[in-house]
């Protein structure tokens, strides 16, 4: 090797080693020592983690009630947060790239939950349900603000949703309001002197044309969801009795509360098997529904 | 798509929708109102506009939760997170697309696939490796780890916009003497302000607000940042509503005021980091 490619090495290291090496040091390694663990018994404070094989994996499937619960949980509030927020967020885009004269404000108001910790979001959740809709309920009679919320798996249930929507359909509707913008104005013209009605601008224009939006909004809510931790657990804390408590929280509790960390890391190991394989098919479906302008 | 004309329907619509802004409004609305009650108020009326305004909650949350220290928490954590992250994501990001040999691609790869892995996956034994290396309750090894963790999505938005900046700015640069370094600096990082921005936007948004990873990193009072030390006040005044509610409102106080500030750039940022998800 010259002197002239030695200075390019060492220029490679220079820029690329130091980005690399606190990834393959914090997150590659703690992926594989994850692997390792999930086939061992461990408290997290021996300096032994005992081999054990796939019992703790038979365990999950097999014995352990609350990993389904939890499972369930957060299938069911994944499919209707998903489908919730991208349905209001495609109808509100739809209205804010519309000659209204407040959009600005509109837009900055809906986006606003997206920018505040899910923590924060959560506490803030618990007191309208508790005590601001009893409040409501008490001076309206109207049924809805009635219900015990957060106080059973039904209620708890969406009462999750509710804040889910209200907290990312803001953000998915920038996205969807960017793409919507992004149609040639030709395209559209020439629908109208065809005489398209509105529905069927929607549906032959529109819609095929921010499959694209689609795609990455999909994508974000399912990584939203599927990962869904901060807010559920500052709202229930996954109660009453465990209904919603998601499976990210699940993952947690048995490694941190229950110092199951070998137990714990067999679930994340199967966490990140599902949650990678749901993505990767909603990417590759979507992407062979795109067309060309 | 070019404007239309204003016409009745589309009042009738800007009606609905600003309708639904304000049932998105409400709960700040109610955060806001309740936290300058008295408790009694509270739970008396939990809708109404106070009556009299009690200041004595933020007094009290203010000092239970020492917010000067969370905040300042908070702000040098998120800081030389963000910062730290984008220098170093920058710098691989432009040598990777400049030098596109096996090892860049494999690299690349590896950040792509690294994108889909849930925190939660890797928390277990990352707690384990920061005991090791001796990150745990401390400032500086919070930020490291965040180095870890934003790389990937640092990496893929910057590696991308690199493709497209030309080549000829910096070939000058040598041409006139820069050393590697100095056109990095000078010449290549200019160029990527666009989605510099744009990554400091979203990573700052998520660090900020992340909860779970100082929760397992940060024990010590005094290295709490603002959601840490929201959550600790709610464990020991669970149900002291007028002194928790003010403390939410302390806690999303100065995001709020960025938001609205930047808010040209975090919608952009928004967009522009979305592209290809």
């Amino acid at each position: 090797m010259d002197r002239k490619q030695l200075r390019t090495v060492k220029d490679d290291l220079l820029f690329i080693g130091p980005g690399v090496a606190f990834f393959v040091g914090i997150v590659l390694i703690s992926f594989v020592l994850g692997i390792y663990y999930s086939f061992t018994e461990w408290n997290g404070v021996d300096k032994e983690a005992i081999w054990i094989g796939v019992r703790n994996y038979i365990e999950i499937f097999s014995g352990d009630e609350q990993a389904g619960i939890s499972a369930l949980f957060t299938a069911r509030f994944t499919a209707a947060s998903v489908v919730i927020a991208n349905l209001l967020a495609f109808v509100l885009a739809l209205a804010l790239t519309r000659a209204l004269k407040t959009d600005k404000v509109l837009r900055t108001i809906i986006f606003l939950p997206n920018i505040i910790g899910g923590i924060i979001l959560g506490f803030i959740w618990r007191f309208i349900y508790v005590n601001t809709f009893e409040t409501i309920g008490n001076l309206t009679g109207i049924g809805f603000f009635e219900l015990p919320w957060l106080g059973t798996a039904e209620t708890g249930f969406w009462g999750s949703v509710i804040v889910f929507v209200w907290q990312r359909t803001g953000y998915l509707m920038v996205i969807y309001v960017a793409s919507i913008i992004g149609i040639k104005d030709e395209l559209i013209e020439a629908a109208r002197i065809d005489g398209a009605t509105g529905i069927q601008l929607l549906r032959r224009v529109i819609l095929p044309l921010t499959v694209p939006a689609i795609t990455v909004c999909l994508f974000l809510a399912l990584s939203w969801t599927t990962k869904m931790f901060d807010v559920i657990y500052a709202l229930t804390r996954g109660g009453p009795y465990g209904s919603t408590e998601t499976f990210a929280m699940n993952i947690y509790f048995e490694a941190f509360s229950s110092n199951n960390y070998g137990l714990g890391s067999a679930k994340a190991i199967v966490f990140f098997i599902v949650v990678g394989i749901i993505s990767t098919a909603q990417v590759l479906i979507t992407k062979r529904w795109e067309v060309e302008e | 798509m070019s404007r239309e004309r204003y016409f009745p329907r589309l009042l009738l619509l800007e009606i609905l929708v600003i309708l639904v802004a304000i049932v998105f409004l409400s709960p700040f609305y109610f955060v806001l109102a309740n936290s300058v009650k008295p408790f009694g108020a509270i739970i008396k009326n939990a809708a109404s506009w106070p009556e009299t305004f009690y200041y004595q909650n933020y007094i009290e949350a203010w000092e239970e939760v020492e917010f000067p220290i969370v905040l300042l928490n908070s702000l040098i954590v998120t800081v030389f997170s963000v910062g730290g992250m984008v220098l170093l994501g920058a710098a691989a990001a432009w040598r990777m697309v400049r030098r596109p040999h096996i090892f860049s691609r494999i690299i690349f790869v590896l950040f792509v696939a690294a994108m889909v892995i849930p925190f939660q996956s890797v928390m277990i034994p990352m707690v384990k490796v920061a005991k090791v290396i001796g990150l745990t309750n401390t400032r500086p090894g919070v930020i490291i780890i965040y180095f870890g963790f934003g790389m990937p999505l640092t990496v893929f938005l910057l590696h991308g916009f690199v493709k497209g900046v030309p080549r000829e700015l910096e070939e000058s640069a040598y041409i006139d003497g820069c050393t590697t370094i100095q056109s990095f600096f000078f010449v290549v990082l200019p160029l990527l302000r666009i989605m510099i921005v744009t990554v400091i936007i979203l990573q700052s948004l998520w660090i900020w607000n992340d909860f779970l990873l100082p929760a397992l990193i940060l024990f010590s009072r005094r290295l709490h940042t603002i959601p840490l030390g929201v959550f600790r006040f709610f464990g020991q005044h669970m149900d002291r509503w007028n002194f928790a509610l003010a403390t939410l409102t302390m806690g999303m106080f100065p995001i709020i005021v960025f938001f609205l500030f930047l808010q040209k750039y975090v919608i952009r940022g928004v967009t522009a980091g979305s592209v290809k998800g």
